[in-house]
């Protein structure tokens, strides 16, 4: 009993020292104490940071066979390899705390492990792939800027370096929106139809209302998060609703308007019943999704096993 | 540069551009369902790299032909195209990938070295640009042979599977072109039997040694131009949106 309670002592001395450090702005690093609840809330965040990045490879990567020019080709190819990149360092980063990839993999393709919502929907047109570099990376470029200043050193020193390369993603993709905004009438359409299916999904993707979000103040008070999902998300609406408009897309939503008094944009109700049967995994492509994933891995078992029989026997040799 | 000759150019810088750029297609499928995500990262690469070169050779061969990189890939049918077949075929497994990967990084870096001495400058200084990416690859390859071949069993039969589809394939990378000769004999481009022996004295001696053997050698001896039925429904998917909006700038 005594030890317990000299344990429990000992932790909430610890908790406070780590928490002074918190708000004193320091990193936490890799094999420093940590309370367990920051561990595993990292891991869940950072791991199904990283399942979204692997799974985020397949709506897109669906179009690289049909890329209308070469420059396209290239620029899809090179993006869906950055997304791969993405989930590997974010998997390294998890790996930090004591996951390891089989764990991370297993309750990924066993449906345990979240990841983001948006890849659950339909990759319909070309358009979409314009649409998902402007809105989606867009919407993901918010959110990561904040995460870059999360108090854990290795992911925020993932996210710095992964900002990067979706600010190329993100402009990709606003250049091609805004070309076919302004192309042929079939364009047009295409691109307006793309919009129409992405944009409150965009909206969706930032997390619950802050109200239903049980996770954010703890998340706030660590350093993980330094923003409420609804604050990422009036960011998001400020920066890309003017553009939309003014590249003469019509915004499927009849209330939204900018409030000059608060200075805010006021968005429509958000169907939230939506989201959460997506997230439940019953959105129109999570078993279309995760079925391409657990495919690909058991296509690839025996090519797994075959490097580990190479290396054994390298080993024994 | 006569009139002769330029034909020929036309068509050689065609088939170097067609081999890299039906190539890049196939691999590029694999992304997001590689067997491990660090090979999704390595073949987009190689993906990416032959692309690039084919854009490279569709753009010497502009002013010949007189049409863009992209009109030259999206608005040609089969017939037109003059890669080998076996770029053309579906991806298969990852031996077959690997495998066909391997066959042709050989020739393709054996290609270039002797492209170095091109005297078409345009040529000589293409092969310089891309003499370190083709390293790479082949080292790449190189190695998924060695692994696949002496890993399991069951990787070994898949390698030879492979390769049984693949040796007689290769063949046809080696057969030239009606007016090649006249590239020879300007200096241009070089002879494909002296090149044919030393890619044989690459590839026979790796492949054996990770454990597989050769089938008999009924080398496909087709001229390029000649297509398999899997040519047809691979630019279906290549040429789909850029067909459907033939007015728009993509």
């Amino acid at each position: 009993m005594t030890k317990i309670n000299e344990m429990t002592m000992n932790d909430e001395k610890q908790t406070a020292e780590f928490e002074a450090r918190i708000a004193r702005g320091e990193k936490i690093e890799a094999g420093d104490w940590m309370p367990e609840a920051y561990r595993k809330q990292l891991i869940r965040m950072i791991s199904q940071h990283a399942h979204s990045e692997y799974i985020g490879m397949l709506p897109e990567g669906k179009w690289i066979p049909h890329a209308p020019s070469l420059r396209r080709k290239m620029i899809l190819i090179a993006k869906v390899q950055d997304e791969a990149g993405h989930g590997q360092y974010l998997y390294h980063a998890a790996e930090t705390l004591g996951a390891t990839r089989e764990e991370m993999m297993d309750a990924f393709l066993t449906g345990k492990a979240k990841y983001s919502s948006i890849f659950n929907y339909p990759s319909d047109t070309w358009a979409d792939v314009g649409m998902i570099g402007w809105l989606v990376d867009g919407a993901a470029i918010r959110n990561q800027t904040m995460l870059a200043q999360c108090s854990y050193g290795p992911y925020s020193r993932a996210m710095v370096r992964i900002c990067a390369e979706e600010t190329f993603h993100h402009k990709q993709g606003k250049e091609m929106v805004l070309l076919y905004a302004h192309g042929t009438p079939k364009q047009r359409e295409m691109v307006q139809d793309a919009l129409n299916r992405y944009w409150w999904p965009s909206l969706m993707m930032l997390g619950p209302h802050d109200a239903d979000s049980p996770n954010t103040p703890q998340l706030v008070r660590w350093g993980i998060k330094t923003k409420t999902n609804d604050e990422v998300r009036q960011e998001f609406i400020a920066e890309t609703a003017p553009e939309l408009l003014a590249a003469g897309l019509t915004i499927p939503d009849p209330e939204l308007h900018f409030d000059e008094e608060s200075g805010q944009w006021i968005h429509g109700p958000i169907d939230w019943d939506e989201f959460w049967q997506v997230v439940r995994g019953n959105g129109p492509c999570n078993a279309e999704r995760l079925g391409a994933r657990r495919q690909a891995h058991e296509d690839g078992a025996w090519v797994r096993e075959a490097l580990n029989g190479y290396a054994q026997k390298a080993l024994s040799t | 540069m006569n009139e002769a000759v330029t034909g020929a150019l036309t068509s050689r810088l065609t088939a170097l551009a067609d081999d890299e750029l039906i190539l890049a297609q196939r691999n590029s499928e694999w992304t997001g369902h590689a067997p491990i995500l660090e090979e999704d990262i390595a073949l987009a690469n190689i993906a990416q790299d032959e692309l690039g070169h084919a854009t490279v050779w569709l753009g010497l061969l502009e002013p010949f032909s007189g049409r863009s990189p992209d009109e030259m890939a999206f608005f040609r049918d089969a017939e037109d195209f003059l890669n080998v077949q076996m770029v053309e075929l579906p991806k298969g497994d990852w031996a077959f990938t690997m495998l066909r990967q391997y066959l042709f990084d050989a020739y393709e870096h054996i290609l270039i070295e002797a492209l170095l001495a091109s005297t078409y400058q345009p040529l000589a200084d293409a092969a310089a640009k891309f003499r370190g990416e083709e390293m790479y690859h082949l080292r790449h390859t190189h190695l998924w042979v060695e692994r696949l071949g002496l890993g399991t069993d069951e990787s070994n039969r898949r390698m030879q599977d492979a390769l049984d589809i693949l040796w007689p394939a290769a063949g046809q990378l080696f057969v030239p072109l009606p007016d090649d000769h006249l590239l020879v004999h300007e200096g241009i481009f070089p002879d494909l039997a002296i090149l044919q022996d030393q890619w044989v004295a690459i590839v026979r001696p790796h492949l054996t040694a990770a454990g597989l053997t050769f089938p008999a050698e009924i080398a496909n001896t087709a001229a390029r131009g000649f297509h398999t039925e899997h040519m047809a429904t691979l630019l279906a998917d290549m040429q789909l949106v850029a067909r459907w909006e033939p007015d728009g700038e993509w």
